[in-house]
């Protein structure tokens, strides 16, 4: 059984469909690039399978559990790095860590040996007792991505991560999701820059609430004979 | 339990973390109870009079002196008219307009009865009402001194001498507040003012900034349970309440000398379970809110309400039966008769039941509310 199942699913906010009758699944260690417009239902569909948002119909199982039922299940094996920021700014990088390790209900001596681990694979061991609030947000970028991961879950998902950030931070950011995937974890990401879609293993592109196109940066091209996942884009959003 | 530790040992971090909020919990105790005890007064002192004695005499130089020395009536202007005597009330330079008409004591003295004219500037009827009260008692008094000073001069003196004017004494016992002290019966009702905006505040304002700057989604997709994150979203901001009120009772004994007859135990327990409903209530504005100028307007407005409403500074007897009615509603004003009851007449629990109860039953109906509409889930 795949990690992620989704069939048919749908939601509606009162008339209007954000998501309509979408079906796909995904491997364990895959990165599936999620593609499509602003209000093309992206963002609609993660918060479904991350256990925020209830569905209308359809179904969807998470690392084997079911959406409409086990929703907490769900949320204990996956991690979750929304656009919006997600650590506080008020606290230190070090306080955080300790937070949101001990919501996911690791021991004391885990949070300290997991914070000392994060902090030098990132570099930012000199930035232990800073606030939030100092750092630039490239780092506060690749700390919340580190934190999402600290509790060892089996599905990331990524809600637009990068962002507002310089072409350089993003390049380490795909690092970093590249050595996630390696380590057996399934990435989930949405994103605008086409250019990452080809860093994909597999991209679904979204269109009005549909997934118009899902396969290979290199099948999606061949397909809609076009040069780059840019022109694909296009042509899918323009159709 | 370990996640609601992990949940409060955060929340305190960031109250210490923000200054306004540390000045907010420190400075607020001292200054509400320094300057509200001792500025909501119902006493009026020196109320500036425009004095018209036309009479001229000693009798009215007397009366007025009196006036004068009791402290309650300061004489500002002398007019030589009650036409210009009411400018004085138009522009508001006094409050009162004393008229004492030509003859005063010569009627007094031939007729037995003496004519007086006040004017009140009755904007504000309870004050007008109270400098009345005061002016009717020292007249009393001159009253009687001026009868005994007449009376050995008078025709009468031979039938008075064998008859002396009977009088019925009235000697008042004050009881619970014997010194007739205004800030005896203000502090606990100012402490629960205290109490209660720290409360309902800080829990009104918590949830609603999570969601601003967007961390209550990153809460809602880890698996904490509703009722740990309602637990560690409500205790730091009890905890914070009740520390305000053994602070504010300190400056309550130590300032104010207030007497805390009642059991502080008893006290501390209302307290929690006040506490609980307000915070259940800030709790909820928090959770229908989106914005934190929203969840301040709502909780703002309802707090006004309740707090005009709570006989902290109108007694509930003098209003309108349907007014008294909704005070059945306001938590602010059980808790406020609670504190008043239980410091200064030193009440144990039977005495404060009904409202113990009454207070229970808020507490659960508001934190229900509250925890059925904070979701994790949207539907």
């Amino acid at each position: 059984m795949s990690i992620i199942e989704v069939n048919d699913l749908t939601r509606m906010f009162g008339s209007f469909t954000a998501v309509d009758h979408i079906s796909f699944s995904v491997e364990a260690g895959e990165i599936l690039g999620f593609l499509g417009a602003n209000g093309a239902g992206k963002t609609t569909a993660m918060r479904m399978l991350t256990g925020l948002l209830e569905p209308t119909s359809g179904e969807a199982t998470v690392s084997g559990f079911d959406v409409y039922t086990q929703p907490e299940k769900i949320k204990q094996t996956i991690g979750y790095m929304s656009q919006r920021f997600s650590l506080y700014e008020d606290l230190t990088v070090a306080e955080n860590i300790r937070f949101y390790g001990g919501i996911y209900g690791l021991s004391r001596r885990a949070i300290k040996e997991k914070t000392t681990a994060l902090l030098a694979r990132l570099d930012l061991s000199h930035a232990r007792d800073l606030r939030i609030a100092a750092l630039p947000l490239g780092w506060r970028q690749k700390l919340a991505f580190s934190v999402a991961l600290l509790h060892d879950p089996r599905v990331l998902f990524l809600d637009e991560p990068t962002g507002g950030v310089d072409p350089i931070t993003r390049r380490q950011f795909w690092d970093l999701i590249y050595e996630t995937a390696g380590r057996g974890i399934t990435v989930f990401v949405t994103t605008h820059y086409m250019d990452e879609a080809e860093y994909c293993d597999r991209v679904s592109i979204m269109v009005d609430g549909k997934i118009e196109a899902l396969g290979t940066p290199a099948a999606l091209k061949t397909q809609f004979a076009a040069a780059s996942m840019d022109e694909v884009f296009v042509r899918l959003a323009r159709a | 339990m370990r996640t609601i530790l992990f949940l409060l040992q955060k929340e305190f971090l960031q109250v210490a973390r923000n200054r306004a909020m540390l000045a907010i919990i420190f400075v607020m105790p001292i200054v509400q109870l320094l300057v509200l005890a001792n500025a909501a007064t119902f006493e009026v002192r020196s109320t500036p009079v425009s004095l018209v004695d036309l009479d001229q005499s000693t009798t009215s130089r007397q009366l007025v002196e009196k006036l004068q020395a009791s402290g309650y009536f300061e004489v500002v202007t002398s007019a030589f008219s009650v036409a210009e005597a009411e400018d004085a009330l138009l522009r508001s330079d006094a409050t009162l307009v004393l008229h004492i008409p030509p003859a005063f004591e010569q009627d007094l003295r031939r007729t037995g009865t003496g004519r007086l004219q006040l004017i009140f500037d009755a904007q504000d009827g309870a004050t007008a009402g109270v400098t009345q009260g005061y002016f009717t008692s020292i007249l009393a008094q001159f009253n009687r001194d001026i009868q005994a000073d007449f009376l050995t001069t008078d025709r009468l003196q031979q039938a008075a001498a064998t008859t002396p004017p009977s009088r019925i004494d009235v000697i008042p016992a004050y009881w619970y507040n014997p010194d007739l002290n205004y800030q005896t019966f203000m502090v606990p009702g100012i402490l629960v003012l205290l109490v209660t905006m720290i409360g309902t505040f800080l829990s009104a304002m918590n949830v609603v900034r999570e969601k601003e700057i967007g961390t209550i989604e990153q809460l809602n997709v880890t698996p904490i349970r509703k009722y740990q994150f309602v637990i560690g979203k409500l205790l730091p901001f009890l905890l914070i309440a009740l520390f305000e009120l053994a602070f504010g009772l300190v400056i309550a004994r130590i300032v104010f000398h207030v007497p805390l007859l009642g059991n502080l135990a008893l006290v501390f327990g209302l307290a929690f379970v006040y506490l609980l409903a307000m915070l259940g209530f800030g709790l909820w504005i928090s959770t229908v809110t989106e914005t934190q100028q929203q969840a301040m307007f709502i909780a703002w407005f309802v707090m006004v309400v309740f707090i005009l409403m709570s006989g902290l500074f109108t007694p509930i007897e003098s209003m309108p039966g349907w007014a008294q009615k909704l005070t059945l509603v306001n938590p602010v004003a059980y808790f406020i008769t609670i504190m008043r009851r239980v410091l200064l007449k030193g009440a144990d629990f039977w005495a404060v039941q009904f409202e113990f109860w009454a207070l229970t039953a808020y507490a659960v109906v508001m934190l229900t509310l509250a925890v059925g509409r904070y979701r994790k889930v949207s539907t």
